[in-house]
């Protein structure tokens, strides 16, 4: 498989790093950012597969972050880990399109098999796109691919 | 000093924040009741007396008048009868000369005459002024006779006329005598003496047409009768009665009479003569009126009364109960206002704890993590197994923190309930088979009666399942082995209700009021706290109601109401 273009966005350093080496370990190198603005630059420069993101942090915070990721770049899917949130937010997350809500502390084998399946169901959407695009039906590629939008 | 009365005791109405017990209430509706009698039957029980005394006076009078105006005429009767006699005998005395009063023949002619025009007269003498009866005509033979030592005869010498008292006389039967005094031109003076019969006294009184039971006489001033009388004796008998004042207008006397029975006396002094004219008439004859008027006046006193009482009550109790019931409801919302502000400030700090915990947790989850993967990494790592167990433990441990701060978060959170049509049994049935087998373990009773005609209600099958969970878990963990635990639904028209009784070892009052707040917990290290809460909070949330009650070592019943339609809640 490919590898995947991941993006951890937390505040709190001391997780998101520890987060960053595990995933290493397990053949996931990630890039990461401590913060909303950063994590939109960091989208800009090169777009990601999939970010795995925080919800409350100073600054932009998650939920704004998520919904200008997904009307940037819709095709980017976008893992939610907080600690914070309830019910009410994570609906709020799942209508803004994140592919899937964690509550921390998770287990790291438990995220990596959603970033895995998220990186899946993004490739797989690509590969349909494309198809429809070799056959000349382009309407149905960007149908495809913005269905999320 | 009234206004201090009143305040001291009516302070119970107008201060509304004491709290009221049933005490106050009592004292409250005895000064109630007491104050409205009587401010009610004060003015009533004046206006009656008054009444009765300005009524019994005006009937008095009333009564009184008649035998005023009957002793008068009567009386009048009386003076002309006497007077009339009187100056017929002195008219007899001037027109005759002695010489011609001295002759037989002439005064029989004289005697017939008066007895023609003037009713009464028996006889009629002459009496010269030695005393002696010079001449005589009537039935007796009292010629000779000497009246020189006699008072009356003194007593007309000197004042010219004198009616005489009735007495028997000479004669043995009731008569009173005029004398008339004549002077000749010689200067000698002579009396003309007749006698009356007292016949005619008796038709007066008579006359005055006295109704039967009362009673009229003549008396001397002496006291002794002058005619027969049908209650106080025959002529020449003492009055019974002490005589009254003198007095010559006639005026009533209210006495009791020698029976003792009340009586109105009547009465009047003769001006001219000795005689008193006196009428009875017993009182409660004449009062017969005044009597049934009385009773009609005391009936309708009591009866008003009566029911000033029933209505004062009646009131006094229907403003007490409001006042109970308004208190009552004030107090039941007061405390589900504070209860359900209590459980939400708690809920939020439990909220925000466990999401401030959450991120150190997921910090050290982490870094336990890392560890274990390079431990794991690293083939020669001296005492690999023993410190991977100590990480995993430490894992466990973060994971237990995490369920702790989930249910906290649960406890705290807004769910939309899912609302669908389901048998409150069925639910039942499902929750208390993932215990059944426990019961079994343990040899507990888990019987469940379940009325099969109870209504479908619209509720959250999820969430009645927690909380039937953890009120069975909590029974559960209440009863001894062998203990029992009682299941019953019971549906009516508005929803069911659902009994879950164990014979456990119950709680005290105490314990009672707070185990539906949250961290409240008996099971010290096993027990969050939180199961009641958060079962509380899901009633709530259904529409429900949930209830408790629990004696010490006698068991638990819980009771839960669920409606047919969960009342929208925001």
């Amino acid at each position: 498989m490919k590898k995947i273009k991941l993006l951890l966005v937390d505040d709190e350093e001391n997780f998101v790093n520890t987060l960053a080496e595990r995933l290493k370990m397990r053949d996931v190198p990630s890039k990461v950012v401590y913060s909303g603005e950063e994590a939109l630059e960091a989208v800009k420069s090169e777009v990601p597969d999939v970010v795995v993101l925080d919800l409350r942090m100073p600054g932009i915070d998650g939920m704004e972050v998520l919904r200008k990721v997904r009307q940037t770049n819709p095709d980017v899917r976008i893992v939610i880990l907080t600690g914070h949130g309830n019910e009410v937010i994570e609906e709020e997350a799942k209508k803004l399109g994140a592919f899937h809500y964690h509550k921390k502390p998770v287990e790291i084998d438990e995220l990596l098999g959603t970033v895995k399946k998220a990186y899946r169901e993004k490739l797989e959407d690509a590969m349909v796109a494309a198809t429809f695009a070799q056959a000349g039906a382009f309407d149905e590629a960007h149908e495809i691919l913005d269905e999320e939008k | 000093m009234f206004r201090k009365v009143f305040s001291r005791h009516l302070e119970g109405l107008s201060s509304s924040d004491v709290v009221v017990t049933p005490r106050i209430y009592r004292s409250l509706r005895r000064k109630i009741t007491a104050l409205m009698l009587i401010t009610a039957t004060l003015p009533l029980a004046i206006m009656a007396a008054l009444n009765y005394y300005e009524y019994q006076k005006a009937l008095s009078r009333e009564i009184q008048n008649p035998l005023r105006v009957i002793v008068n005429k009567a009386k009048n009767s009386f003076e002309l009868f006497l007077a009339e006699r009187t100056s017929a005998v002195g008219f007899i005395a001037q027109a005759y000369t002695f010489k011609e009063l001295a002759d037989d023949k002439d005064l029989a002619r004289i005697l017939k005459i008066l007895q023609t025009e003037y009713v009464g007269f028996v006889d009629i003498g002459l009496i010269n002024d030695k005393g002696e009866l010079v001449n005589y005509v009537g039935p007796y033979a009292l010629k000779g006779h000497n009246y020189a030592e006699q008072t009356w005869f003194n007593e007309v010498r000197v004042k010219g006329r004198y009616i005489s008292d009735v007495f028997m006389g000479f004669r043995k039967f009731p008569h009173v005598v005029v004398a008339v005094r004549h002077t000749l031109d010689s200067g000698e003076p002579f009396i003309v003496r007749a006698t009356l019969d007292t016949h005619q006294f008796d038709k007066i009184i008579v006359a005055m047409g006295l109704e039967p039971g009362s009673d009229a006489l003549l008396l001397n001033r002496a006291g002794i009768l002058q005619t027969s009388s049908q209650r106080f004796g025959k002529v020449l008998d003492t009055f019974s009665l002490p005589m009254p004042p003198p007095t010559f207008e006639a005026t009533v006397l209210q006495q009791q009479d020698a029976e003792g029975e009340d009586i109105f006396l009547a009465y009047t002094y003769f001006p001219e003569s000795d005689f008193v004219l006196a009428a009875i008439k017993p009182k409660a004859q004449m009062l017969r009126t005044w009597y049934t008027v009385r009773g009609d006046l005391v009936f309708i006193f009591c009866a008003g009364v009566l029911a000033v009482f029933v209505a004062s009550y009646k009131i006094t109790d229907l403003l007490l109960r409001r006042m109970r019931e308004a208190e009552e409801q004030r107090e039941l919302a007061l405390r589900q206002v504070e209860h359900a502000q209590k459980l939400s400030s708690i809920g939020r700090l439990a909220a925000g704890v466990a999401h401030e915990i959450n991120n150190p947790l997921a910090v050290i989850n982490e870094k336990t993590g890392l560890m274990r993967d390079l431990i794991d990494l690293r083939e020669d790592f001296p005492d690999k197994e023993r410190y991977l167990q100590l990480i995993d433990s430490v894992l466990k441990t973060v994971i237990r923190c995490r369920d702790i701060t989930r249910r906290m978060l649960g406890f705290a959170r807004r769910l939309d309930v899912s609302l669908e049509e389901l048998d409150l049994n069925d639910v039942l049935q499902e929750t208390s088979g993932f215990l059944t087998q426990e019961a079994l373990h343990r040899k507990i009773e888990l019987s469940l009666t379940l009325d099969a005609n109870a209504p479908r209600i619209v509720s959250d099958r999820g969430q009645l399942q927690q909380v039937f969970l953890n009120i069975l878990n909590n029974a559960l963990a209440a009863v001894p082995d062998a203990g029992r635990i009682d299941v019953c639904t019971r549906g009516d028209g508005e929803g069911v209700c659902v009994e879950v009784r164990d014979n456990g070892c119950g709680m005290s009052k105490d314990t009672l009021t707070c185990i539906f707040e949250p961290f409240f917990t008996t099971k010290k290290t096993k027990g969050t706290g939180l199961g009641l809460s958060i079962t509380y909070g899901i009633v709530k949330r259904l529409g429900g109601e949930i209830s408790v009650e629990s004696e010490v070592d006698k068991g638990t019943v819980f009771t839960l109401c669920f409606p047919k339609h969960p009342k929208h809640e925001a």
